[in-house]
Formats: structure tokens, sequence, C-alpha cells
């Protein structure tokens, strides 16, 4: 359906493009991902013919879109970043008007009202697109997109600041205009891409850093084998035994969670499961086991392992590195034989440490959020079971 | 074209800007014939038909002022470009929205003449060629300040950038006589306005006048297609 070969864009002497090739097949649904100035909406521009890239090609649906704009355009739907609404008019004015530049050939007050149906903007339709909310200005954005039945969709960040009941209904949208279109979807919220898509390219500083389906994406991070526990003892000894136990590659002792009580994070070579001799070991020494947990990882991990290592080019091979680099901590960490890369990986780690110190706090912001609309006497289990 | 067309026209009177620009024209208009012609007793429209040409140059750039640069302001310029339409039918629809309400400002100068056929004669030949070249005149004019809000992002800039070139256009002749050269000044009242407008308002019917205003108006609507252009490319 969409072909992009070796696209690049410069703009003077930044590349904003560097050599993208990616296609989309026929009913997919693809989540652009990365971080602001990535490059997302860029291609996205590209992509619809709004601006012109420096060198490669865009088929759409076998047309390419430099050479023949017209025919391309035809098959294309695009809500930009900022829709393009006349806030002067009305909506069914504009929606009109749309119909006309699109020059549709369907019935023009059954297609319009399909679409009104489909948005949900039948009750806004005769009000003047400036005082409307910016969830219904979304949809209208989206209702522009949609109207002449247009086989590809091209919607950048559709939900940005929306509240969450709209973000959800723009998603289900989305996902049912899936069944039958072929999407394209940017956002920088990684729960959006896993929720409504089947197949994720991460985007950083105008690369694809990977291209791999949601699923498989998280599958192939998470095969980490990372425990996160919870043990009662003291923190050195506990350290140190825990790092002998066969087959477990790091360590980190993480938050204090109480008299003597801390988090660790441990990590064991593919393969091997730990639980059971760690188990044993806290029995054996007399201490106690508080809580046991598989880190899986969201895609907001795999994101950030992904953007954060980009001193290499680290595909998802390559992650893993990135994890090692989180792992060494200053403390208590534990290097058999990389001390020959330390240096270059200081400033990584300082990265890395920041970052994840910003998602424990937003984590643990929402996690108390979440106990505080429940009951307010599990606002102290909250807090042991932060770490979800 | 059309759906732009028909929108933009729809923008003019949804919105003050017709109202506006057709009181401020048939205001002044309306004092140039009374005070011009009807006071003076006479059925010579010559009067008004010169002196309207200071005033379409401040009219002119303000009915045309948001065509363009509030597109890119508002980033509704992305609808437009990513439809499957051309730049040119882009431009040109909104090209010919402004002519149109130019179209309906200057008749009045028709309704001025009718009124003028009611107390004496009128010399109708005269009055239609001056009338052709008046349009003409604004379809250059409508051109060069729709480029120039192609330009810009901003309807204050684009206004006041507007006028300023159509008051060149209008002091090319001065300006000429200022030049020692022969041959810049010779080339500069050649491309004068007002000279060649005047030559109308003079009693003389000039097909190759009509064929310049033609042709800046052509060179500018391309102009302004290239300027969406480039934009695409940069």
């Amino acid at each position: 359906m969409i072909q992009v070969k070796n696209l690049s864009k410069n703009y003077g002497e930044k590349k904003a493009l560097d050599d993208i090739s990616f296609e989309v097949k026929d009913g997919e649904i693809l989540g652009f991902l990365g971080p602001n100035g990535a490059g997302k909406s860029t291609t996205m521009n590209i992509l619809t013919g709004y601006i012109s890239s420096s060198s490669g090609q865009v088929l759409i649906n076998g047309t390419d879109i430099m050479e023949d704009p017209k025919k391309a355009k035809k098959n294309i739907g695009y809500l930009p970043e900022i829709p393009p609404l006349y806030i002067d008019m009305t909506v069914s004015a504009y929606l009109d008007f749309v119909f006309d530049l699109k020059k549709c050939k369907m019935s023009r007050t059954k297609h319009l009202q399909e679409i009104y149906d489909l948005v949900k903007i039948e009750d806004v339709k005769d009000r003047i697109i400036k005082n409307l909310s910016k969830g219904y200005k979304q949809r209208v954005g989206l209702a522009q997109a949609l109207i002449g039945n247009p086989p590809v969709l091209i919607l950048d960040e559709p939900t940005v600041g929306l509240d969450p009941k709209q973000i959800i209904e723009i998603r289900t949208l989305v996902k049912r205009l899936g069944k039958n279109h072929t999407v394209i979807l940017s956002s920088h919220i990684l729960s959006e891409i896993q929720a409504v898509c089947d197949r994720v390219i991460i985007i950083n500083k105008g690369k694809i850093a990977a291209d791999d389906t949601t699923d498989h994406l998280s599958e192939t991070m998470t095969n980490d084998h990372k425990l996160l526990v919870q043990i009662e003892g003291p923190r050195e000894e506990v350290y140190k035994a825990v790092r002998g136990i066969d087959g477990v590659t790091s360590v980190i002792a993480d938050m204090n969670r109480g008299e003597n009580i801390y988090d660790y994070e441990i990590e064991a070579k593919p393969g091997i499961d730990v639980r059971r001799p760690l188990n044993k070991l806290i029995a054996d020494k007399g201490w106690y086991l508080l809580k046991l947990q598989a880190n899986e990882l969201t895609l907001e991990d795999v994101f950030l392992k992904i953007v954060m290592g980009e001193t290499e080019d680290l595909r998802l091979t390559g992650s893993n590195v990135a994890q090692d680099k989180v792992l060494d901590d200053v403390s208590l960490s534990f290097k058999p034989d990389k001390k020959q890369i330390e240096q270059e990986v200081d400033e990584a780690k300082e990265k890395l440490r920041d970052v994840l110190k910003t998602i424990d706090a937003q984590r643990s912001v929402a996690d108390n959020e979440k106990n505080n609309k429940g009951s307010n006497d599990k606002k102290g289990k909250s807090k042991n079971g932060g770490n979800k | 074209m059309g759906a732009i067309f028909r929108r933009e026209m729809s923008t003019f009177f949804t919105s003050p800007i017709a109202y506006v620009f057709l009181s401020a024209f048939y205001l002044f208009s309306g004092f140039f014939f009374v005070n011009g012609t009807l006071a003076y007793a006479t059925s010579d429209m010559s009067g008004v038909f010169s002196s309207i040409f200071l005033v379409l140059i401040f009219l002119i750039p303000l009915m045309t002022m948001k065509m363009l640069s509030e597109e890119k302001k508002q980033r509704t310029d992305q609808g437009l470009l990513t439809a499957p339409i051309s730049i040119t039918s882009i431009v040109l629809g909104k090209y010919f929205a402004a002519m149109i309400l130019y179209t309906i400002g200057i008749s009045m100068f028709l309704v001025y003449a009718l009124i003028l056929e009611f107390f004496g004669s009128v010399s109708w030949s005269i009055v239609l060629s001056n009338f052709v070249a008046l349009w003409f005149l604004g379809a250059a004019f409508v051109a060069v300040t729709l480029f120039i809000s192609s330009l810009t992002e901003n309807q204050i800039i684009a206004a006041v950038v507007g006028f300023l070139a159509l008051m060149i256009f209008y002091l090319l002749d001065s300006i000429a006589t200022m030049i020692p050269v022969k041959f810049i000044s010779t080339i500069l009242t050649n491309l004068s306005f007002y000279s060649k407008y005047n030559e109308f308002v003079n009693g003389l019917f000039n097909l190759s006048s009509v064929l310049y205003f033609i042709s800046a108006a052509v060179v500018f609507n391309f102009l302004t297609v290239r300027v969406f252009e480039k934009r695409r490319w940069s």
C-alpha cells in the first residue's frame, strides 16, 4: 500500500530524515513512535505530499507522490498535527467544502452523514468551529481526513491535548477505522501505540531505530529475565548472597522500603529461572521475601532503551548493551569483565539514571492517584507495590 | 478550484470583509462622482476614473491581505496542499474570488453612468473602455497583492507591503523623472501602471496597455504558485 524508499530530508545543514525505508501493507495499523523532533511529522508531511523529500521515493498504492500527486493524494486522508480547520466556518460548511475540495463523486448527504455518525459530531454540525472544544476540533479534523473514503489514513498525533476519555474514544475509533483502512499513526505516547497498532516503527534523530510488531517488540525486550524482589535483610549481605546464586548476572539494590527492607533488581542469564534458588537462599538465611515480581517491560522501557542508546546504533539486538549500562549501578554493582567500557558508558549511565528516576517518580505519582481514588488505607501498601 | 472559489466568496460575505470593502469603495467613488461629475453638471466621468486609482491602492491590499497569509498562519494550507488538487487551482480559486468582489465594487461605475444617462448623453464607448481598463488594472493589482499575501503569515505585513508595492507602481513615473540615466527612466516609464491607465482616462483605448495589465496579472499569479512550490521544497 505504502512504500517508502530511502527517504531523506534536509533542512539546510540539518538532516531531518536520514535514509528511511519501510513498507505498510494493506489494512495494517502502523505506529510511528519517537520523541518530539525525531522526524515523525516530517515523514508524514512527505508521505502526504505537503513537503517534498530531498531524496528518496514514496509510493502510495503504486503511485509516486511526487510524479502524480493528484492521484496519490486521492488515496490519502491526512490529519496533521494541527487540524487544518477554518475556524470561522460551521462544521457542516467546512466538511462540505472539504467534500468539494477532494472532488468526491459519491452522494454528498449520505457520505457526510456516515462521517458525522462515525466520528460523532452530529450534534455540533451547525456550530462555528472556533467555539468547539479541543476534542471536537480533533474529531472534525478526523472527519475531514475521512471524507472521500481514502484507503490510507495518516494521523499525526491524533490524541494530543485531549482528555483521557476523549483519548480512549479516538483510539477506539482509529482501531475501528483500521479494519478497512491502512492507518499510519504517530505518537509519543507508547501505551497508545501499544493499544492501537499492529506494528511499530521507532524513529529517532531522523533514523529508524526499530521496526517490529508491537507484541514481538516487547517480547524481545522482556527476554531479560529480570526480577523485582523485595527482601527484608541486611542490604550488603543480601546483595552478596544473591549475586552468588548460579546464573545471576547482575543485582541492583534499589529503594529502601523500610527498616532493613530493600528492593532489588535481579537479572539472570536467559533460560535460567532463579526464583527457586532465591527463595531457598532467603529461607536459609532467615530473611523474608516480601515481594517477587517478573519485570515486564512496557513499550516505554523499550522506547527509552532504543532512544537513549543513541551513542551506538542500538537496534533490537543491541539493546542489551543499554540494559547493562543501567544495571551497572555505582554503589553495589558487580562488574566482571566490563571495565574497558566503563568510561564511555559513564555518560550514558548518567542520562539513563535520570530518565529512570523520572519514570519511577511518574509511576509512583500515578499509583498514588490510583490509590487515592480507591481506598486510602491501601496507600501504605501501594508504596511498597509501587513498582508495577 | 470551484471549492476554493466558493469558500472564499462565502468567507467574504459571512465576514465583514466584503461589506467594509464595498462600502468604502462606494463611499469614495460616490464622493468623486458627486463632487467631480454631478456638481459640474457634466457627463464626463474621467475625473472619477482617474481618482479611483489612488483608492484602489489602499483598498485592494486590504481585500487580499488575509487570503493566503491566514492559510499559512492557521495551517489550513496543509489541508489544501494535501488535497488532490493542483497549486495553480488553489491560487486561481482565490484570485477569481477576489476578482468577483472587485468587479462587484467597480460595477458601481456603470450605475453612475446610467444616472448620467438620465440627465444627458453619456459617451458609452469612453465609459466602457475606461471600465475595461479599470477591471484589468484591478486584475493586476489583485495578483500583486495576493502574491505578497503568500509571502507572509501576517495580515498587517501583507497589507502594508501590498500598499507599498502598489504605491511604487503609482509613483513609477515620478521615480523615472528623478533618475538621470535615460535608459533606466525609459524602462520605468514604460512599466508605469498609472500612465498606462491614464491613457484610457484620456479617452485612448490602447490594447497594448490592456495586455500589459494582463501579463502583470499572469506573472504575479505564476509567482504565487512558485511561492507555494518553493515552500514545499525548502
